[in-house]
């Protein structure tokens, strides 16, 4: 088998290092059905992790929201910025302190799934958050929703 | 250190602010005590939004906040309310605020009181929100507790029952944790407390917590007790069930500690005996008195007054 050739993107956002078969997961959260030009990698060969996904975003960045919804799936993902077909701006998402408005309480009893709240969660021990509403304590991978 | 502040969680609480609020409470309980009340509220207005009906809390807000001379706004249930017309929470929220000087609050929905407290300007206070938090139940029986023993530090204290529903139970461990007791938990197969809740107190505060399934508390300094949350269990003869074969009785208090004080928030149904309401070991209706001098404490400080 050769080598599987992508396409280089000019401008846009390299997202690397997502766990092998999250790929999907990310591209589906960014909701990218808007004609944006995206190529999603899968089971790539990584020293790092053995196999990953990688995500190429032609002609856009990620905003703050984005980002922390791609450290929850992908918490060792990396984002290369691309201007003129070269990485300017490289970095590695990071779990924030306070997710706000990335994701709905889990919990149905939470307020926030009645009124109308935006919902944060701060983190925790053990990269957990508790949502500062209802108080419940939710590993990180339970706020996909 | 609550002034001007909101009471939500026992998670916002610091120890010290605790200690400030039990030695508030006993200098009201004195006062109560010497049949004398205060007016330090006489111009003030205190509205008490039930949204969950609860007759004994909201008598004991209301009971402290009249001690304090304040008046009270009651906002009716929900029948009676433009709520069911589909007014939003927060529209009742702002209009009772532009009415009062303090709220206080129970709701159903979890974190209610948390979003209540960003919606108003003034004061409020959490009188239960869901299965979450009831902060005023703990700082009440961390108060009993306190005034019962003389300590809370070292004590041997049982919370037993339905630790997996009930709010107050969570944080009364939480409380307890913060001032040292050493904590057994006795609850029916799989009504135990939740596991995160134990950990989180284990880390945070370095306390003792044992979990059993036998009820014997013959080690116990206090045993609080308290009901199967019947109405979490989508099968009622089973709530009946693990009620029944949980039920505290004259035999579970053979050798017991002679000083053992049985606490309850109340109300309780069927999981004592009601024999042991006349045993030297039942004191909660006297823990429920005391919710009175916590409540006005608490209304004070947070008052300013
Ligand atoms: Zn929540």
């Amino acid at each position: 088998m050769g080598e599987l050739v992508v396409e280089k993107i000019e401008n846009g956002t390299v997202i690397d290092h997502i766990p092998a078969g999250a790929g999907l997961k990310v591209l589906n959260l960014l909701g990218i059905g808007d004609g944006t030009k995206v190529a999603l990698l899968m089971n790539v060969p990584s020293k790092r992790v053995g196999k990953k996904d990688i995500v190429k975003i032609s002609g856009r960045q990620l905003d703050e929201k984005e980002v922390n919804k791609i450290a929850i799936i992908a918490p060792n993902a990396t984002l290369n910025i691309i201007r003129n077909s070269s990485v300017v701006e490289k970095s590695e998402v990071r779990l924030p302190k306070l997710l706000a408005g990335v994701s709905k309480c889990p919990n149905p009893k939470c307020v926030t799934n009645s009124e109308k709240a935006e919902t944060k969660f701060a983190q925790e021990a053990k990269g957990r958050f508790r949502c500062s509403y209802c108080e419940m304590l939710f590993e990180a991978k339970e706020l996909l929703v | 250190m609550l002034r001007g502040n909101d009471l939500i969680s026992v998670r916002d609480l610091e120890k010290a602010d605790i200690e400030q609020l039990l030695k508030r409470a006993e200098d009201m309980d004195r006062t109560l005590g010497a049949g004398r009340t205060l007016d330090i509220l006489k111009e003030k207005i205190v509205a008490t939004l039930f949204f969950e009906p609860s007759t004994r809390t909201k008598m004991s807000f209301q009971t402290a906040a009249k001690r304090l001379g304040a008046q009270i706004l009651n906002f009716t249930s929900m029948e009676s309310s433009s709520m069911k017309k589909g007014e939003t929470l927060a529209d009742t929220l702002r209009m009772v605020d532009g009415y009062a000087d303090l709220l206080i609050m129970r709701h159903a929905a979890e974190g209610a009181a948390r979003y209540a407290a960003e919606v108003c300007k003034h004061p409020l206070i959490n009188a239960g929100d869901g299965g979450n938090q009831h902060p005023t139940q703990t700082l009440l029986d961390l108060f009993t507790i306190r005034k019962m023993k003389g300590k809370i530090q070292g004590l041997s204290v049982y919370l037993v029952g339905d630790l997996k529903y009930a709010r107050t139970m969570r944080s009364l461990l939480y409380g307890l944790g913060m001032f040292g007791a050493e904590i057994t938990l006795v609850a029916p197969a799989g009504l135990e407390m939740d596991p995160k809740m134990v950990e989180e107190v284990k880390e945070k505060f370095g306390t003792s917590v044992t979990q059993k399934t036998a009820l014997n508390l013959s080690g116990a300094d206090v045993a609080y007790v308290c009901r199967v949350q019947k109405e979490r269990f989508a099968d009622p003869y089973e709530a009946e069930k693990v009620q029944k074969s949980f039920r505290i009785t004259m035999d579970a208090l053979k050798g017991v500690k002679d000083d053992l004080a049985i606490l309850h928030p109340l109300p309780k149904i069927d999981e004592m005996d009601p024999q042991i309401d006349a045993t030297k070991y039942a004191r909660y209706f006297e823990q429920a008195k005391l919710g009175v001098p916590m409540r006005m404490a608490i209304i004070a400080e947070i008052m300013g007054e």
